[in-house]
């Protein structure tokens, strides 16, 4: 009997993984199909097969194994790229040393964290599971799918995605360290030291390695993961996103990058990006930023929820993020701010949560649009996606239905916690607007300003 | 052609001005003003094209064909009228910057402090205000926080140079109802200790609760003693209590400590009202809830429970009233009077929720909530649905006067849309 059980267990163990790996097929027919890259498109059908969008067009049909979506009067857009996030992973800030480049978020995957379904629930498909901003130099971070359901945390990886790490400027380095432990940096000079004196190091370590490979010297260089990875940087292996929000401190990262032929960088929050968006833009930095938040730090007093418009017209890729496991849920209402606050066109204002983000995470040759040939990850609204009253029906990661508004019991946790308590709205509300950025470092602080 | 040129010259002039003015916001203008053209909102009876007048910062006239020599015209042919927005709960003017705490004066030390009073510590400079009212919200319930009792909250304008300019003729004490909930994902207290700490603090409101009722009736109003003078208002049944609970046993347990003592009151929060919907309808109590944009209090909880909330509620006969629970972004208003019109409340009872609902829970619907002859003149002009995000806010007014479209928001805009040097020197 036991080892019937056991048996059981084993073939539903491989049954899940085999489901976990399964890319799908999906016909949507009859939609208006917003392509981002390719205009909009009225009355038309979209198959995506094993996993990729194969063909955009009228009339397409599929065998009777297929999965059918009738989409009339409904909106089908790319799935939504959040390029700033920290749901779905276990620990956010390794907040023991300015410099952590040896860290990786991607060691630290929680699948069954109950916010990716929820975000799939607001469109959302991929999202960049970022280290927080209490190191000047903080972890390398993972940019995942929503395979909400897969129990193995390698299956949410977004598997040959660029390598990204994460950067962080101003008052939460400077808190966590310097006023935390009397260490620099204590000021937005001292920062710049830091970087510096990182970038000095691994151009050391790479020198170093390419001497004793080419026999110069009889022995290799002190291994060094953090180094290596300064190097990997100088290299244009790694994409640099920075925590950020002053233009000064802005502008002092892009001359450090100068100085070691750095280019790949998008910043991060830079609510004070407006201010500097033509230096943004001839340096060819991107920008993911808040649709509205501001004031709850000194350092984003000076704000404006015109910003995203801003850059944009600046000609900055610009992109709005949510670092909030709140925001995340409705991010194409974020988007719809921009034209609000700067008019942009609906194309532009969907750029922001689509093709831009996926072009900050170095993903757009295969997500972000509508193409034939990239993945099945689309969304499909009940009405056009900038609308208030639109709401997310479909949400499809590689072909595969993660959230069908029709499926959807209220309880979708994978694990329980039999000790979970409920926090209260007031009580909550008074941490809303912490960025999400400086989780797990409250312990460092010795008091509080 | 040289005319032309002066012209320029002049203007280029003023937008310098307005550029060297950064942060400033221009005054707001007085006098008597026709809204001519427009489509005014009536809650019960939808859209209807009419003039407004406005006249001694009160709503005159409503009618077709209104004429008065003597007032500025503003032409709102193709615009929509409509009360301006009642946020029922937040702490804009008593907060500047979350983080810098010496900005904030929203929560006194202590338990009892039911004699403090938000509209002392109102900030009309805050720069907060222009940002929230040029979205269409004109009033807002500034809330104190921290403690059982952390004070009096109380109604404001979002416009006036001092804080009883401001003032919206409606202020009640708050009772921060003991919670068996988490104080937020920071709380590391035990399932035990949490529930131990709620059973002492409610031994504790009791224990206050019987002293006040004493001093009430022994009518002691001569002794100073202004914690338990603070709260006679709602002992006498003059003044109701507003009541903070979210989780469904704790609301369960505020009604029946309420019901008990024979007190008006509000409940606010109620995140999980959904949960109690027949008791809410038994005691009749109306309800503040939101934020609506919000995740559910539990992980087992639906994703869109947050967004449902208010509709679920009012569709089983409560009052329901919309607030923010923010400071700085009390602007997204709408936006959550949006969803939650989405997620089952429908547009007619979520514009109410942020506008006649709260004025009638306030006891001020003779002057605020709706465009009537002899209210106050709080009103906006949009160019279309208020919840849509993209509809822009093109006139506001406040007790009458006509407020500047500006705010650090648009200011920071114009300055550096097309930044002048741009990249090089």
């Amino acid at each position: 009997m036991q080892k019937n059980i056991i048996t059981l267990l084993f073939v539903l163990g491989i049954l899940l993984t085999v489901a976990a790996q399964e890319s799908g097929s999906v016909l949507i027919k009859n939609a208006t199909l917003l392509t981002i890259t390719d205009g909009v498109k009225e009355d038309t059908d979209l198959l995506i097969k094993n996993g990729k969008i194969s063909s955009i067009g009228a009339g397409l049909s599929v065998g009777s194994d297929v999965k059918v979506i009738d989409a009339e009067g409904m909106y089908v857009m790319p799935g939504i790229i959040d390029a700033h996030s920290h749901i779905a992973i276990d620990a956010v800030n390794e907040a023991t040393d300015p410099v952590t480049a040896q860290v990786w978020v991607g060691d630290a995957l929680n699948p069954f964290d109950v916010n990716i379904y929820r975000s799939l629930a607001g469109g959302v498909t991929i999202s960049h599971a970022m280290h927080g901003s209490a190191n000047a130099i903080g972890g390398q971070c993972e940019t995942i799918k929503h395979r909400w359901g897969v129990m193995d945390p390698e299956e949410l990886r977004m598997k040959d995605a660029p390598r990204t790490i994460k950067f962080a400027l101003g008052e939460n380095p400077m808190r966590v360290h310097g006023e935390g432990q009397s260490i620099v940096p204590a000021t937005r000079m001292g920062m710049e030291q830091v970087f510096r004196n990182s970038f000095e190091e691994g151009k050391a370590y790479a020198a170093a390695w390419k001497d004793f490979a080419s026999g110069k010297t009889k022995t290799p260089p002190e291994y060094s993961l953090q180094k290596q990875t300064m190097a990997d940087i100088i290299s244009g292996d790694i994409i640099i996103h920075c925590h950020s929000y002053r233009a000064d401190e802005i502008l002092m990262l892009m001359n450090v990058l100068e100085d070691y032929g750095v280019n790949k960088i998008c910043f991060q929050h830079v609510n004070e990006g407006f201010k500097v968006a033509p230096e943004l833009a001839a340096f060819g930095a991107h920008a993911s930023v808040f649709s509205d938040w501001w004031a709850y730090k000194f350092e984003v007093y000076y704000s404006t929820a015109y910003n995203a418009a801003i850059l944009a017209k600046n000609g900055v890729v610009t992109s709005i993020n949510s670092d909030s496991r709140e925001l995340i849920r409705h991010l194409y209402h974020e988007a719809a701010k921009s034209q609000k606050y700067g008019g942009l066109s609906d194309n532009d204002a969907l750029k922001l949560i689509t093709i831009n983000p996926a072009i900050q995470l170095g993903i757009d040759d295969r997500v972000g649009s509508l193409e034939k040939g990239k993945d099945g990850d689309v969304v499909v609204f009940s009405k056009h996606p900038l609308s208030i009253y639109a709401v997310p029906q479909y949400t499809i990661v590689d072909g595969v239905v993660r959230f069908d508004i029709n499926e959807d019991p209220s309880d979708m946790r994978l694990d329980i916690d039999p000790e979970e308590a409920v926090p209260t709205f007031m009580e909550k509300s008074e941490h809303n607007h912490d960025d999400s950025c400086l989780q797990d470092v409250q312990g460092h602080f010795s008091h509080k300003h | 052609m040289n005319k032309m040129i002066r012209y320029s010259a002049l203007l280029f002039s003023l937008l310098l001005i307005g550029s060297l003015s950064a942060q400033m916001v221009e005054k707001a203008e007085g006098g008597t003003f026709l809204l001519t053209g427009g489509q005014v909102y009536d809650h019960d009876k939808g859209m209807m094209g009419a003039d407004l007048l406005i006249k001694n910062g009160m709503i005159a006239e409503i009618g077709s064909g209104l004429s008065a020599p003597d007032a500025k015209v503003v032409d709102c042919s193709g615009l929509e009228i409509y009360p301006g927005m009642i946020d029922s709960g937040t702490k804009l003017g008593l907060a500047e910057i979350s983080a810098v705490s010496l900005t904030q004066d929203h929560s006194e030390i202590g338990t009892y402090t039911p004699h403090m009073e938000a509209l002392t510590a109102i900030n009309p400079s805050s720069v907060n205000i222009p940002v929230t009212r040029v979205n269409g919200v004109t009033t807002v319930l500034s809330v104190p926080g921290r403690g059982l009792f952390p004070g009096k909250a109380a109604l404001i304008n979002l416009h006036g140079y001092t804080p009883e300019q401001m003032y919206a003729d409606f202020k009640a004490p708050v009772l921060r109802f003991p919670s068996t909930g988490k104080r937020g994902r920071w709380d590391r207290r035990s399932a035990e200790d949490i529930k131990k700490d709620s059973e002492k603090a409610l031994k504790k409101l009791n224990k206050f609760w019987k002293s006040c009722q004493i001093y009430a009736k022994l009518g002691k109003k001569d002794k100073y003693n202004p914690q338990m003078a603070a709260l006679l208002p709602v002992i006498e049944g003059e003044m109701p209590l507003m009541i903070e609970a979210n989780k469904k046993g704790d609301i369960l347990a505020a009604l029946a400590w309420a019901n008990k003592q024979e007190i008006k009151y509000v409940l606010t929060g109620a995140a999980e009202g959904y949960r109690v919907l027949d008791s809410l309808k038994k005691y009749e109590v109306p309800v503040i809830t939101g934020p609506i944009l919000d995740n559910p209090s539990r992980s087992s909880d639906k994703y869109d429970v947050g967004y449902s909330n208010a509709g679920q509620m009012q569709k089983a006969g409560i009052k329901v009233a919309i607030r923010t629970n923010e400071t700085e972004n009390v602007r997204n208003l709408p936006y959550n009077a949006g969803f939650a019109a989405t997620y089952g409340m429908g547009w007619e009872e979520a514009f109410k929720a942020i506008t006649l609902a709260p004025a009638e829970i306030f006891g001020v619907a003779d002057k605020y909530g709706s465009l009537e002859k002899g209210k106050v003149a709080n009103l906006f002009v949009s160019n279309g649905d208020p919840f849509e995000t993209r509809t822009q806010i093109q006139h506001l007014f406040i007790n009458g006067w006509k407020i500047p479209m500006e705010s650090r928001h648009t200011l920071l805009y114009e300055e550096f849309l097309e930044r002048d040097p741009g990249i090089n020197r």
